[in-house]
């Protein structure tokens, strides 16, 4: 097991190294910062003294050393537009980005438990079918395009929750149902065929020879077992919403990170994108090594793979 | 009489609904059909589209689908001959009020002066535009008919890129094994464990936006799916017989790899393939939502969307349309996928 985390941590450190130098990359190919940084009446000299503060007349290979250094200790700089440390923009938004996919989580499995849970104890009927036909419409719609409908329907015509923003605990409902219903079918096909496994298993048909009720069967004796593996889902399904959080917070306009760093991208404010993209990234590769340890813990056969 | 009774019992609407939707998604021939049409408006989008995608005409400005009225799309103040102010969603009479009151503003923040003169927009739905009309009076069918396009090539080359990228890598890593196995695979899973949508809109935002740019963004991070699964293949097939029998012929590697192995994994490939084209037509779309993807004035479904939420209230036609059809492409290919699958390779099945 410590081989194996051991293993794991060493390939999130290079994910994260492999992301920071395709960021850097892309911000050295992108043109030269003092040309945005300097004032348009800057002369020459004043470029170049520039340069030298910045560190820019060194070699790329002396650059990227410190560029490592000052990210691994969240030294992330100063936005250009906003004059202030990229670190602080962060932390303050860091905390709407979490809220909002602990959130979907909620939804995902408030719906995807229950109605994989019914299309198992239904198995093979026209309510199964059903039930994936509602789970499998969710998997095949955009979701920054459930998120403007929902805007429209909820937020404009019927005015009964906020159409974007954050004010109030109501916010966070309709981002939240955008993110989680587009999982809900990953969810409802866990449930289901994890559910299904379990009612065949002996045990069940014990307490069923017992004479006990099938409500009892299910909710009593099936439920806790057949939940173990969906729990250990919602991990996967908290990284997939930190993923898709730039295209949700922007329909949204939630404050998160996502919708910072797309600001950024709008107003080519290239230390906020670099900050920006760097620690979300380094969030979703801790949650994927969470997600690994997790799995490595529970089942002994990932480990030798 | 038992057994009848209850199925009379099962069909209440809602399951009956369900089921027959799913019966038709079970035969290929609805995905395929829509599909089939999909490709057909693609290619003959010129000819099949009613009016120009990207040049329109003002006076057409918003107008409601056919099967709309015709209604106050948008009240606009005008002091001195000038639109100071545009009152989304309000009817004239409310305007005339609300500037009677002193409570109408004008965009910079002042008050409109009490008998200001207002104007106001009044379309109805025409059969000329039958899903009606955007801000700049384009047509909304015609933009979406030749918003077709991008998605098709995008999903298309996009994949082709990525599949071939990870079918070497798949099977360099699977039949050399060793190190090469090694670090192939660990290169897989440091990009598997990198936020795509993430990386894709810096790299969008930094390279000018283009459809040849999403293209190559999406090719260059998806392969490791297809690396991962043809590896996979790869080291089961290399236990065969009849490969032994090639080694011990006197067969090259790379005759044993292109000649006995490729060919077996072909059926797989398509498999793949088809299912991540969904995918990819909603990263294309995500990409061309946020303003990083496809360009204007250029007609692309998720730009479409992106575009009508500006004005959502009154003219909610631009939004919603593209996304129905983004979403009945999206339904169709990955319904084709699972008939695919099942028909190809019910290994695959477990995934």
């Amino acid at each position: 097991m410590i081989r194996y985390i051991g293993q794991r941590l060493l390939q999130a450190i290079l994910s994260l190294l492999v992301v920071m130098s395709l960021v850097f990359l892309l911000s050295r190919l992108s043109g030269d910062p003092v040309q945005l940084l300097a004032d348009i009446s800057a002369s020459e000299e004043q470029m170049d003294a520039l340069r030298h503060d910045l560190g820019l007349d060194r070699p790329l290979g002396l650059q990227w050393v410190t560029y490592v250094k000052d990210m691994i200790t969240l030294d992330l700089g100063e936005s250009i537009i906003s004059r202030q440390p990229v670190r602080d923009l962060i932390m303050q938004r860091l905390p709407n980005t979490l809220q909002l996919g602990f959130a979907a989580m909620a939804i995902s499995l408030l719906m995807g438990l229950p109605i994989g849970i019914y299309a198992a104890v239904n198995r093979g009927t026209r309510r199964d079918k059903a039930a994936q036909l509602f789970a499998v419409l969710g998997q095949s719609m955009p979701s920054f395009w459930l998120g403007v409908i929902l805007i429209l329907v909820f937020g404009v015509y019927l005015q009964v929750l906020p159409p974007g923003g954050k004010e109030g605990p109501n916010s966070i409902i309709l981002p939240a149902l955008s993110m989680g219903y587009i999982t809900t079918a990953a969810v409802m096909r866990l449930t289901r065929s994890s559910m299904m496994d379990v009612l065949d298993a002996e045990y069940i048909k014990l307490a069923r020879i017992k004479g006990l009720g099938e409500a009892k069967v299910v909710w009593k004796h099936a439920l806790k077992n057949a939940l173990i593996p969906v729990i250990t889902f919602s991990v996967v399904l908290f990284t997939l919403f930190l993923g898709a959080a730039v295209v949700t917070e922007t329909v949204f306009a939630w404050p998160g990170v996502g919708s910072l760093i797309l600001d950024g991208v709008r107003t080519r404010d290239y230390p906020l994108i670099q900050g920006g993209v760097v620690v979300f990234s380094a969030i979703f590769i801790l949650a994927n090594l969470a997600v690994d340890i997790l799995y490595g813990y529970l089942d002994p056969r990932i480990r030798l793979a | 009489m038992a057994v009848v009774v209850l199925r009379n019992k099962e069909r209440n609407a809602a399951s009956w609904a369900g089921y027959f939707i799913l019966q038709l998604g079970k035969l290929p021939l609805i995905p395929s059909a829509i599909l089939a049409l999909l490709l057909f408006t693609a290619i003959f989008a010129n000819l099949i589209a009613p009016h120009s995608p990207t040049r329109g005409e003002l006076t057409e400005s918003l107008r409601p689908p056919v099967w709309l009225g015709a209604r106050v799309i948008e009240t606009k103040v005008v002091v001195d001959g000038r639109v100071t102010d545009i009152l989304e969603h309000v009817s004239v009479q409310d305007a005339l009020k609300k500037i009677d009151a002193g409570s109408a503003r004008v965009a910079g923040g002042g008050e409109v002066a009490a008998g200001s003169n207002i104007e106001y927009l009044r379309q109805g739905g025409s059969w000329n535009h039958v899903l009606g009309t955007d801000r700049q009076g384009r047509d909304v069918l015609s933009r979406m008919i030749h918003g077709t396009r991008p998605s098709l090539m995008v999903s298309v080359v996009a994949i082709l890129v990525a599949g071939s990228i990870g079918t070497a890598i798949g099977l360099a890593a699977g039949f050399k094994g060793g190190w090469v196995d090694s670090i192939l695979m660990r290169l897989t899973d440091i990009v598997l464990s990198i936020p795509l949508v993430l990386i894709a809109v810096v790299i969008a935002a930094v390279a000018e936006p283009s459809l040849r740019n999403i293209i190559i963004i999406i090719g260059l991070l998806l392969w490791p799916r297809f690396a991962r699964s043809v590896r996979g293949e790869t080291l089961a097939l290399k236990e065969q017989d009849f490969i032994a029998r090639a080694v011990v012929s006197g067969s090259s590697n790379l005759s044993i790899v292109m000649k006995h192995i490729l060919p077996n994994i072909v059926p797989s490939l398509l498999v793949i393939s088809t299912l991540q084209v969904g995918y990819v037509i909603l990263l294309e779309g995500s990409l061309s939502f946020l303003g990083v993807g496809v360009p204007p004035p250029q007609p692309a479904w998720g730009l479409m969307i992106a575009e009508g939420r500006g004005f959502l209230q009154t003219a909610w036609w631009n939004s919603l349309f593209p996304g129905i059809a983004m979403m009945l492409t999206v339904l169709s290919v990955n319904l084709f996928g699972d008939w695919l699958r099942d028909k190809l390779d019910p290994k695959l099945r477990q995934v």
